[in-house]
């Protein structure tokens, strides 16, 4: 099997998620954030009343991309070696780590910086190099504080967002050799980390960053950031190895324009973010004399190869997503157990590990299907839709388990009326022994799988049909005013035999 | 340098491209639907939502007439005397009195970050995202230049100001297929990544000033 470094979930995301839940600290952090993003990013968005064309065209720009990648690729590559580049193909993570420790190793480079990079977390480089005797510094705020506590980014734009100023002070005042006792101000606390870096970006020969985007046609690459570390990674050093998903190709340099329009508004809910680079291989007297390219597949191919499924690879890792997610907001990043969380991660892991992954085929469920994702993605991937369509897959792959004969009794007993009453008269008597307090809280057998996620509400004494003729006639005897419909979401699909969609209402899960 | 350090990656890549055709075999390609733009704003208009966009970034903003540059430059500069000055930018236009610090021959590093500011051209802003854009021509200097020092002064020339991200990628089309890097620049270096409380200035430039030069 080959290696798929940090994508693969250590565990099912329901045990890991209920693990992560009873964090008050972690979910009290994750709502303030989100919600912060969430509402900035409306306004900025508001701001552009050709948003949703704006869209259309980010999401076809990228499967036009995506329907010739091949070519694509092999355009970058030229384009780069025109400009005095490098290219490198790694099929999976222990390829593309292998490259760049060998640039390495023929550096004699001990110590590097790194701009913030979830491929490089994908491929897990750090410790491969750490392994090799190579230090990899990680330059972003939120990455070095992810790193100096050893822990693990749990948000793909903030990445210490479960973290708050007291523990990053307690860190700092630990980690940061020569500073003192630092107070828990945010500003002290930069400014701390800038002088802690700052050596380093002068004195370091060797650089990694991912890649946002790169152009075909010019050999052109380009990091989007805010802080500044990212220009003094790919401006100071003598050799810079930049490490990009296959994915992020775009044609033209005019393709680059809907990407910086859309990305900083659904991001950091800026109009732009503060810095963006881009460099075309090596320029005399300006910037790393040597430049390489690494070009990852990790099981992209395999997410390329399903009709359905493609857009996925549309993602330009905004994370507006997540910052809309309840089911995330709850959970957290790390109960996705992989570099990619939230809906995006419930969708991409997967795909690239393969549907037969028993952990990651869990992602899947990790939703609420409410729809949120899908209205903020700036590249329309179908979220919700593809996330039932994964669970169907899923299914497939499990054969006829006791879910999927319990869904074929519910269909059976909800078709029709008369059954439907009876069964709800046997549950509440047969309810009787698994209530506690008022919950259920553990079935028994093949249903506990159920419990296991989520507490179970008991059946009410009186449902809502004997209450409805039970009731009192009304004083006024006026026709019930008609109940305003909730807006659709977006409509999940089935997947029938031939591979086609049916539209069906979306099923409302909850956690 | 070698040409190709790493020869196993022929291999890599054959199977990479085999995997791609495999996969992409009889994917069908729509035809791009138009750029969707803004409804265009008069010339005052976009300057003013030019400097609008710069306030925001909490940088600072200076509208001047051609002849009161070398005031507007001082003033910018502040206290700041050790400067760096890209080898393109006209010298009228920086005050007396200036420790100027020429990147010819190549300044080194630890010269970059004695330096208190820099002052430099641009190649086109844009005024619906406050975007200055940098294409390190010879007003503008090597990337390094606008990256260490903690000042930096941006002059920007009115008629370089475009509305729409799309005319500044326009403009800047040729610029890139020269093979010329690009920096763009809204506001200075800032992080959010603690309780995302915004700190100004962690890396990069702590200060900007930008001159819109008429
Ligand atoms: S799926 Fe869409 S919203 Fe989520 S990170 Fe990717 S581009 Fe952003």
């Amino acid at each position: 099997m080959s290696d798929h470094g940090g994508l693969h979930p250590a565990q099912p995301f329901p045990e890991a998620a209920r693990e992560q839940v009873v964090r008050a600290q972690l979910r009290a952090n994750l709502r303030k954030v989100t919600h912060t993003i969430r509402e900035k990013r409306a306004n900025v968005v508001g701001e552009l009343p050709q948003w949703e064309q704006l869209r259309t065209l980010g999401a076809a720009t990228k499967d036009a991309s995506l329907a010739n990648l091949s070519d694509r690729l092999l355009q970058l590559e030229q384009s780069v070696k025109a400009r005095g580049g490098h290219v490198h193909w790694a099929r999976d993570a222990q390829e593309a780590r292998e490259i760049v420790a060998r640039i390495a190793a023929a550096h004699g480079a001990r110590e590097l910086i790194k701009v913030k990079s979830i491929t490089s977390d994908e491929i897990e480089l750090n410790r491969a190099l750490e392994e090799r005797g190579i230090h990899a510094i990680e330059t972003d705020l939120a990455e070095l504080i992810v790193q100096l506590s050893h822990d693990r980014p749990s948000h793909i734009l903030v990445p210490a967002i479960h973290r708050n100023r007291a523990e990053i002070q307690a860190l700092f005042n630990a980690e940061l050799p020569g500073e003192g006792e630092l107070p828990d101000d945010p500003a002290a606390l930069a400014a701390a980390a800038r002088r802690y870096l700052r050596h380093k970006f002068l004195t370091t020969k060797m650089a990694v960053s991912g890649a946002n985007f790169a152009i075909a046609e010019t050999g052109t690459v380009c990091v989007v950031e805010s802080e500044g570390n990212g220009r003094m990674c790919v401006t100071l050093p003598e050799v810079l190895v930049s490490i990009m998903g296959i994915e992020k190709v775009l044609e033209t340099w005019e393709d680059i324009s809907v990407f910086m329009e859309l990305l900083p508004r659904s991001s950091t809910a800026e109009r732009m973010n503060p810095y963006n680079s881009f460099w075309s291989g090596v320029t005399p007297g300006d910037g790393p004399q040597e430049f390489h390219l690494v070009l990852l597949d990790n099981g992209r191919t395999n997410v390329l190869a399903d009709d359905f499924g493609r857009q996925t690879l549309r993602c330009i890792r905004c994370s507006a997503c997540l910052n809309v997610c309840p089911v995330y907001e709850r959970a957290g990043g790390h109960a996705y157990g992989s570099v990619y969380p939230g809906p995006i991660g419930a969708i991409l892991t997967p795909q690239l590990l393969g549907m037969h992954d028993k952990n990651a085929n869990t992602l899947p469920g990790a939703s609420s299907l409410c729809g949120a994702c899908y209205d903020v993605c700036p590249v329309k991937i179908n979220i919700p839709q593809v996330l039932i369509y994964l669970r169907s897959e899923a299914n497939l792959q499990k054969g006829l388990t006791a879910e999927a004969l319990a869904m074929k009794g519910m269909k059976f007993v909800m078709s029709e009326g008369w059954r439907f009453e009876g069964a709800l008269e046997l549950a509440r008597v047969g309810q009787g022994p698994l209530v506690h307090g008022d919950a259920i809280t553990s079935l028994p057998g093949p249903l506990a799988g159920w419990t296991q996620v989520r507490d179970l509400k008991p059946f009410p004494k009186e449902g809502f049909r004997d209450w409805w003729r039970n009731r009192p006639a009304p004083v006024d005897a006026a026709p019930p005013a008609i109940v305003q419909k909730a807006e659709e979401g977006p409509v999940p699909p089935q997947k029938k035999e031939g591979g086609q969609f049916d539209a069906e209402p979306p099923r409302e899960d909850t956690l | 340098m070698t040409a190709e350090p790493f020869p196993s990656t022929a291999e890599a890549k054959l199977e990479l491209l085999t995997r791609i055709n495999r996969a992409i075999a009889g994917a069908e390609q729509q035809p791009l639907p138009p750029y969707p733009v803004s409804a265009p704003l008069s010339r005052e208009a976009v300057l003013h939502q030019f400097e609008d966009r710069i306030l925001d970034y909490k940088a600072a903003f200076t509208r001047v007439l051609a002849g009161e540059i070398v005031g507007a430059v001082a003033a910018a500069l502040g206290g700041a005397r050790r400067v760096i000055v890209p080898p393109g930018l006209a010298a009228a236009w920086l005050p007396a009195g200036l420790d100027m610090l020429r990147d010819d021959p190549p300044l080194s590093h630890a010269d970059l970050d004695r330096a208190e500011a820099v002052v430099t051209g641009c190649a086109v802003a844009v005024s619906e995202t406050g975007t200055i854009i940098l294409d390190h021509g010879p007003d503008q200097g090597r990337r390094a230049l606008s990256l260490i020092p903690d000042l930096h002064v941006c002059l920007v020339r009115g008629d370089q100001v475009v509305q729409t991200v799309r005319q500044a990628v326009d403009t800047v089309a040729a610029s890139v297929r020269a093979g010329r890097p690009l920096t763009w620049l809204s506001g200075g270096s800032a992080t959010s990544d603690i309780e995302l409380v915004r700190v100004e200035g962690v890396h990069g430039p702590r200060h900007l000033h930008v001159i819109v030069v008429e």
